[in-house]
């Protein structure tokens, strides 16, 4: 066992440890830190897969950003965890019965057959000036460019659609409305009041 | 040909431009006006009246006959539907006989309707009426025929409930609606039968394909095997007894009596109900062929010729009188046709559009001079207070009944003779049954002379003061009518019915040569036509139809003049027979208490059961309530909850995978 | 050397792990949301795998795509989370059945 089958299970083994650690453990901040983990394994075995930019988009982006996300929200909300545990374990056997069912039989298929080492050989060595994130940019920037607008754009709208979602305008702030303000008559702003002198002159 | 128009253009202009005046005088007439109304529809009906009588009646004598189409409406599985036009001598009576009779009656209107607010409509109607009658007799083919029918009818239908406020103006029409329709289901099948078998509407063709399909047996029902010509001809004839108000079809005609009285010298006397009459003589090729419908007609005329008689002689209502006699007067013309003397009923047809046209105006204008009164107890003395009237009607009357010299003699007399010359079975009973009519239809038109123009006014004094004679617009067409009642019949007599008149277009075969035999005793008179037609008459005054008719008419004198009190007496003496006379035979009663009453049950039984149970509650509520219950089921299923759908989402996976593994 | 079929296997059982999560944490909306995130990444995997043994840059992009459209799905369901719970204080599975007949 070479360094690089070794380095694979290792890091897979802590990717499935983590996963499992984050749909079980009680707490979703402890949840949201093994994703953490479980993200960052994921992305040492992409790292063997010469999928080099991708595993540190996932680092950046999803650690980075998405993760921070989830963290600072479900720390800002007020969650009664204990009613969340409630029947916790109820699905617990049938669940993990069919996932243990399901990765059995997704084993067989996939496990020796077509997709082993005899069918799918290690593809050769890449050149050792090989960028997998110029090989990368530029099939996104040519072949890609409209899906990659397309996506730029998917961003937007998430952005725009989760502000436009969670702001919420207080009661008591204070704004100006322009539009009023030019707007405004002058009988609006004076009044003139008829009087008699007080005093006689 | 006249003003440069050729033959088709000149039989378009004929029915088109009784329509124009309808659609006219319907459409505009809140906007032209009652003058302009009656102006335009008598000028389209003029038009019609004179084209048909002095420009294609001259051509037809002459010999130049047409029948072809004139467009093509459709082309349904390569039969062409046409409106096509056969113009020989016998829609060329037809076109004059009506067209005379409806300028007639649109001038008598301008009187009788003088007062009405419907004026315009009626104007419109009854042009309209002309349009489709003329449609129906210059038809040359069953399709077009077929059109003319059921627009006279429903032009009829308006016209009986024309005042449509009325109730009894209401089930009248209705009534009259439903029985024709119980015909025009016949008439309906008739045709149907006709293009399945013959694979064409054409009168030509078919009248050509027919004796070559005359032994032809065809199975209605399983079991029952008709002859195939039989059982058109019986068909049609179905149409026929309701068009023509034959027994026992015949309960809407004295209801339709309801209608404006021009309406029942038009239609319900004069041309409409000869329709059925009409189109058994076109067919005169086809029920040659079948002695089995000729003997039906037959018989069912001869009841309707009696039977119906007998009960005009109870009506007090001087309109339904005149009813009773006309379907007692078309049950002669049944009774010719049955006899295979076509020509003798068309004749006979002739003749009554005329007399029965004029009695039905004298009618009329008796009701316009006692103010809408139509009771003939309430009416007496008449005479001396509408000379005119009572002149006109005294014609009518010795026409209606046969009286020698007048034109109703010539024709009933030779239905008389054809029917005892006839073979055909129930000639026999036909026979007695057309003599002791001419009794029957003597006696009850003088009853209706005598007890309205003589005697002693029944009416209080006021109202007999100011009866009046009716005004020129009524009385011209009562002298214009009167000429012809009086006249036609020795006029025409020879060439109708002897001279070959009707040429081709009235077939007879040699198995029923009773015009032969008729011309051969007609012949017998003499040398010239004047001699031959002075020994007829001659002859008729010796005959047992005049012996009758003067029983008749003696009677009526002897009943309703002489001894005015008498036939109270009789009647209370007689008073099953009264009230079955009366009742008309209880037709009304049966019909409401067996075929209205079933079919009420029927829709009854098919509402609760089909409707309700089956429709409302298996189909629609059933179906709503399966969904309902399919989808309550397939409810639990959709929780909401996303376990569930992540559930199902790996058993769908799992059992995937399975058959991939085993598959 | 680690074979293609080892790739895939770690991809099933993050999946299969995903979906046991989603059993598990029926009512926690937030762990939810981080099991279809598990559920991503397993994807992901398969992809990044094949793109490698198979020497073509596809997978890889379609990674890309899935990561972004991952991401902008995760911040507009913690949106809905955060109006979901300032509505009803919770965010529990259960009382989010307004909806339901």
């Amino acid at each position: 066992m070479d360094f690089k089958q070794l380095a694979f299970y290792f890091f897979a083994a802590v990717l499935v440890f983590a996963a499992s650690m984050v749909i079980t453990v009680r707490n979703p901040v402890r949840a949201a830190l093994f994703l953490v983990l479980a993200f960052f394994s994921a992305a040492a075995v992409w790292m063997q897969l010469h999928a080099e930019f991708l595993s540190i988009t996932l680092v950046l982006v999803y650690v980075g950003a998405v993760m921070v996300l989830f963290l600072f929200v479900v720390m800002m909300l007020d969650i009664n965890l204990v009613r969340l545990r409630e029947g916790f374990g109820e699905y617990l056997p049938i669940g993990g019965l069919v996932a243990v069912l399901l990765v059995l039989e997704m084993a067989i298929v996939l496990g020796s057959g077509p997709f082993g080492i005899e069918q799918m050989p290690e593809p050769a060595p890449l050149p050792a000036d090989y960028s997998n994130t110029r090989a990368l940019g530029r099939v996104l920037y040519t072949q890609y460019l409209y899906p990659f607008e397309i996506a730029a754009l998917i961003l937007l709208v998430a952005i725009v659609a989760a502000i436009a979602l969670t702001m919420r305008r207080r009661k008591d702030s204070k704004y100006q409305n322009p539009g009023k303000q030019i707007q405004v008559q002058r009988g609006d702003r004076v009044r003139l009041v008829k009087m008699r002198a007080e005093k006689k002159s | 040909m006249i003003f440069g128009l050729d033959a088709k253009t000149i039989y378009l202009l004929i029915p088109l431009s009784c329509l124009a005046g309808a659609l006219l005088a319907g459409l505009l007439g809140w906007k032209i006006g009652r003058r302009a109304s009656h102006v335009v529809t008598i000028l389209g009906v003029a038009v019609a009246f004179g084209l048909s009588a002095f420009v294609v009646l001259p051509d037809v004598l002459a010999g130049k006959t047409f029948n072809g189409p004139v467009y093509t409406w459709a082309v349904s599985g390569g039969i062409p539907l046409e409106v096509g036009f056969l113009i020989d001598p016998l829609s060329a009576l037809m076109m004059v006989v009506v067209t005379f009779v409806s300028l007639m009656v649109h001038v008598y209107t301008i009187g009788y309707m003088h007062d009405d607010p419907g004026y315009q409509r009626f104007f419109s109607y009854i042009a309209l009426f002309t349009f489709a009658m003329l449609m129906l007799v210059m038809s040359n083919n069953f399709l077009q025929l077929f059109f003319g029918w059921e627009a006279v009818g429903v032009v009829s239908y308006l016209l009986i409930g024309f005042w449509y406020t009325r109730p009894t103006a209401i089930y009248a029409n209705l009534k009259a609606f439903l029985v024709n329709r119980v015909g025009d289901f016949g008439f309906l099948l008739g045709i149907a039968a006709v293009y399945m078998y013959f694979g064409t509407l054409d009168y030509g063709a078919v009248f050509g394909i027919a004796p070559q399909l005359a032994a032809k047996v065809v199975q209605v029902l399983p079991g029952v095997d008709w002859n195939l010509i039989t059982l058109i001809s019986i068909l049609l004839f179905i149409g026929a007894m309701g068009k023509s108000a034959q027994v026992p079809l015949h309960v809407w005609l004295p209801d339709s009596m309801e209608g404006p009285t021009p309406i029942s010298a038009l239609i319900h006397a004069a041309t409409m109900v000869t329709a059925g009459v009409f189109m058994v003589a076109r067919m005169s090729p086809i029920y040659e062929l079948s002695t089995t419908a000729l003997s039906v007609v037959l018989v069912i005329g001869a009841i309707t010729a009696f039977f119906m008689g007998l009960v005009g002689i109870v009506q007090n209502d001087i309109k339904r009188v005149v009813a009773y006699s006309t379907l007692s007067q078309l049950g002669y013309m049944m009774v010719a046709l049955g006899a295979s003397a076509y020509s003798v009923g068309i004749f006979h047809l002739m003749t009554h559009a005329f007399f029965k046209a004029l009695l039905f105006l004298a009618a009329g204008s008796v009701i316009i001079g006692m103010h809408h009164e139509q009771d003939m107890r309430n009416m007496g003395g008449l005479r001396r207070r509408m000379p005119m009237t009572w002149l006109t009607a005294w014609i009518g009357a010795l026409a209606l009944i046969g009286f020698p010299m007048f034109a109703g003699f010539f024709s009933k007399d030779m239905i008389i003779e054809a029917v005892h010359h006839s073979k055909t079975p129930g000639a026999t009973f036909a026979y007695l049954a057309v003599l002791l009519g001419v009794f029957v239809t003597a006696f009850y038109t003088f009853r209706m002379i005598f007890m309205t123009f003589h005697g002693k006014p029944r009416m209080d004094k006021e109202t007999f003061d100011h009866v009046h004679e009716s005004p020129w617009v009524v009385t011209l067409p009562l002298v214009l009518l009167a000429i012809p009642s009086f006249a036609i019949g020795f006029l025409t007599i020879e060439p109708l019915l002897f001279g070959n008149y009707f040429g081709t277009s009235i077939h007879v075969s040699t198995q029923h040569p009773v015009m032969l035999e008729l011309a051969h005793d007609f012949a017998k008179g003499g040398e010239s036509s004047v001699n031959r037609i002075g020994v007829f008459v001659a002859h008729g005054f010796q005959s047992l139809p005049f012996l009758f008719a003067m029983i008749g008419l003696g009677l009526a004198w002897l009943l309703y003049l002489r001894y005015p009190e008498v036939p109270g007496k009789i009647q209370a003496r007689a008073k099953g027979l009264y009230a079955l006379l009366l009742n008309k035979y209880y037709a009304d009663e049966f019909n409401e208490a067996v075929f209205g009453r079933g079919a009420r049950g029927l829709g009854n039984l098919f509402w609760r059961i089909g409707d309700v149970r089956l429709i409302d509650g298996l189909l629609v509520n059933g179906s709503a309530r399966l969904v309902g219950w399919a989808s309550s089921i397939v409810r639990q299923i959709q929780s909401g909850y996303v376990y569930h759908y992540a559930f199902a989402m790996i058993l769908g996976l799992f059992l995937l995978i399975t058959f991939f593994l085993h598959g | 050397m680690v074979p293609l079929s080892h790739y895939l296997i770690l991809g099933a059982i993050l999946f299969a792990l995903s979906v046991v999560g989603i059993f598990l944490n029926r009512k926690n909306l937030v762990v939810l949301l981080m099991a279809i995130e598990l559920m991503l990444l397993a994807v992901n995997m398969n992809f990044v795998a094949f793109a490698h043994f198979l020497g073509d840059l596809g997978g890889q992009v379609f990674v890309f795509f899935i990561l972004t459209v991952a991401a902008a799905e995760s911040a507009i369901g913690l949106a809905i989370l955060v109006v979901v719970f300032r509505n009803r204080r919770s965010i529990n599975v259960e009382d989010l059945d307004s909806l339901k007949g």
